[in-house]
């Protein structure tokens, strides 16, 4: 019952959300929405026992796509006004694609044959209690992945770290530059100047004569 | 087999990957200036590798972690070439790179690193393998393509080289989880064993035809070679000498050993696709090369047609066909490096000059250049008594054996055409009018690469091709 509740409610935002992406006028709104976006279908992976996923979902795409396009957003100066011209122009041609696929989808659906319960049954079959219900002992999600991500697929593992390194030394090479003439800080130097440095206790009202 | 003794089956790439990340800590506390002892140590690595290749404990062919990496007499040949091109290429491009100004101990280990790549993709067993053997690779060289980072020539080249790229994995991806789809499983063992078994395999073509055209995409074969010139011209030249040599062999292995152990069962769906990609690759590098001023752009279309020549030898699909795309891919191998040891030697005042015309009347002012450049043309061009004859020799004859005599006559008919332009620079380079004189101070490295190159096309191959047979022969059988 509260897992239907949270479906519903989790769903709705879900799609809500997604339409204010498109919808709302600042694209700063339209990212902010994104986001919501994406935690309403982390909830919905929760519901489906794919907690991992969820997981993935929350640190990947809101933690670090979401900010990027955030940053990019505010970065660039969009200019709607100009986007927009060219809108009426546009419409017979944009009005004519979207008939012709509101038409396809009209007759995929009409041709579509829905299968009978029966049908449904043989494709999907009823889970046995071991599959719904999760040995609470068992491995969870990400224990499951865990063991089979560092035995059987080692290999791939591997390759995919040194692939991102690989990024790494890419964005590197191909975008950082030695700044001449930038003042650094190095501690060890300061706390080096012993001899220059003079300590003085000052006197509360006398000042340094 | 435990963990230990499989890693002791894969000591090469292990050499690579840790070797690659020590020198890259070597060279950041270094700094740049030590980039010449660091492109000396990654030769050294990659020499090593060859060694550990060679010299692999235990029986031949044997599958590890689950049937993803395969070593076995295809690999090991594939291996030793590449390894050894990408040695010639970090040792070739180190006075290049000091008179640009690039020297940066990323190069070398850059280059190992896409080594390391091409290494997983000859002995990729399983699509996922595959795909992120071509990754590594694939990341590595679109970092080497922009390397000159200041040219504007040299960006647009990585960023098309990438964009494309990407496409292209895209498509090989889409492929990929087409075939999973249709046959359950991504072993290349697994696959073949369930089109052996499956009455009708659509699905499974469909998938392949993708599949194919990402590949396809890699070795640079027609329709798929539209980047291949702009990525050769724009790149630094020494990066072009390695992208034409080594990335191409592997890329070809990969190639060959996808279509033949995945999926021997549907050979007749594939042939005619193949064959479509060889007849294509030969008629673009055959005609588009004619009009070429730039030599560089001559060498991209030149490697396109290549391709389509040695895509001959995979169409026949027999084990005389992957012989016979072995020794064609490495004797195309050597005489590429030989070339572009050659362009660039050809230095004025102000740095590398890349146009035909520049090589008028080379006789006259520097007759020993000339000469090698003759005979790595004849080769290139395939007149008889060069090593290239005998490379198309072989691919046309395993065509023969399988029944598809019109490709091998497409194939003598688009040699015949692409003559035309090598012997063109021949002439050029004895009739005609001197240019001015290059620069003669080249350094040992690029003479010895091209006199040795040279030497190997005519006439040392020519008297050990039986020799070359014989390893491309066992390596081929492994296969099979």
């Amino acid at each position: 019952m509260i897992a239907a509740a949270a479906f519903w409610i989790f769903a709705a935002a879900a799609i809500l959300s997604g339409l204010m992406v498109i919808a709302s006028k600042n694209p700063v709104h339209s990212v902010l929405f994104l986001i919501s976006a994406f935690i309403s279908a982390a909830g919905l992976f929760v519901l489906m026992g794919a907690e991992y996923l969820a997981m993935l979902l929350i640190v990947v795409y809101v933690g670090a796509v979401a900010v990027l396009f955030l940053f990019v957003v505010m970065m660039l100066d969009v200019d709607f006004v100009e986007l927009k011209q060219g809108f009426l122009s546009y419409l017979p041609i944009g009005a004519l694609i979207a008939a012709v696929v509101v038409v396809e989808l009209i007759m995929v659906v009409f041709v579509w044959a829905f299968p009978s319960d029966a049908e449904l049954k043989l494709a999907h079959p009823a889970p046995t209690a071991a599959q719904t219900v999760a040995d609470p002992d068992g491995p969870n999600n990400i224990e499951a992945i865990g063991l089979i991500l560092y035995t059987d697929y080692v290999h791939y593992f591997q390759i995919a770290g040194m692939i991102l390194l690989i990024a790494m030394i890419g964005a590197i090479v191909l975008t950082f530059r030695v700044r001449e003439g930038v003042r650094t800080q190095d501690p060890a130097e300061q706390a080096n100047r012993a001899k220059e440095i003079e300590l003085v206790d000052i006197r509360p009202g006398e000042g340094l004569s | 087999m435990g963990l230990a003794e499989t890693l002791t089956y894969a000591w090469p790439e292990l050499a690579l990957a840790v070797g690659a990340m020590a020198l890259l800590i070597a060279g950041v506390f270094l700094g740049n200036g030590a980039s010449k002892h660091i492109s000396l140590a990654s030769v050294v690595l990659l020499l090593i590798a060859v060694g550990l290749v060679l010299f692999a404990p235990g029986t031949a062919n044997v599958s590890l972690f689950d049937g993803a990496f395969r070593v076995d007499g295809f690999s090991t040949f594939a291996k030793v070439i590449i390894y050894l091109a990408a040695a010639i290429a970090i040792l070739m491009s180190d006075r290049y790179l000091a008179g640009e100004e690039l020297g940066r101990c990323e190069y070398p280990v850059l280059i190992v690193l896409a080594a390391l790549g091409m290494s997983l993709m000859a002995s990729a067993t399983d699509l996922i393998s595959l795909y992120m053997g071509i990754e590594t690779q694939s990341l590595a060289l679109y970092i080497l393509a922009s390397f000159n980072r200041d040219s504007r020539r040299s960006t647009e080249a990585g960023l098309k080289y990438f964009v494309l790229g990407a496409l292209s994995s895209g498509m090989l991806l889409y492929g990929a989880s087409l075939i999973y789809g249709f046959t359950g499983t991504t072993s290349f063992a697994g696959i073949a064993e369930v089109a052996a078994q499956a009455e009708n395999n659509t699905g499974l073509v469909i998938g392949l035809v993708f599949l194919i055209s990402g590949l396809a995409f890699k070795v640079s074969a027609a329709p798929f070679h539209m980047w291949t010139p702009d990525v050769y011209e724009g790149a630094p030249t020494p990066v072009t000498a390695f992208f034409a040599a080594a990335p191409k062999f592997a890329a070809m292995a990969l190639f060959v050993r996808t279509l033949t152990t995945s999926v021997p069962g549907v050979i007749d769906d594939w042939r005619p696709i193949v064959a479509m990609i060889a007849v294509a690759s030969m008629a673009v590098g055959a005609f588009s090369a004619i009009a070429q001023n730039n030599i560089k752009r001559l060498m991209a279309y030149s490697s396109i047609g290549h391709m389509g020549y040695a895509l001959i030898g995979l169409a026949a699909g027999t084990s005389q066909g992957v012989s016979s795309v072995l020794i064609y891919m490495a004797i195309y191998v050597a005489m590429t490096i030989g070339a572009f040891a050659c362009i660039l030697m050809m230095r004025r005042r102000g740095g590398l000059t890349e146009n035909i015309a520049d090589l008028a009347g080379l006789t006259k002012t520097n007759m020993p250049l000339a000469v090698i450049l003759t005979i790595l043309l004849f080769s290139l061009a395939g007149v008889p008594p060069t090593a290239g004859f005998f490379g198309k020799w072989y691919v046309f004859f395993a065509a023969v054996d399988a029944d598809l005599v019109w490709l091998a006559i497409i194939g003598v008919l688009a040699s015949a055409v692409s003559a035309f332009y090598y012997l063109r620079i021949v002439w050029f380079m004895w009739f005609d009018d001197p240019a001015p004189a290059f620069e003669r101070d080249t350094g040992p490295v690029l003479t010895v690469t091209a006199w040795g190159s040279a030497a190997l096309m005519f006439p040392v191959l020519t008297v050990f091709m039986g020799l070359l047979t014989r390893l491309a022969g066992d390596a081929a059988a492994s296969l099979f």
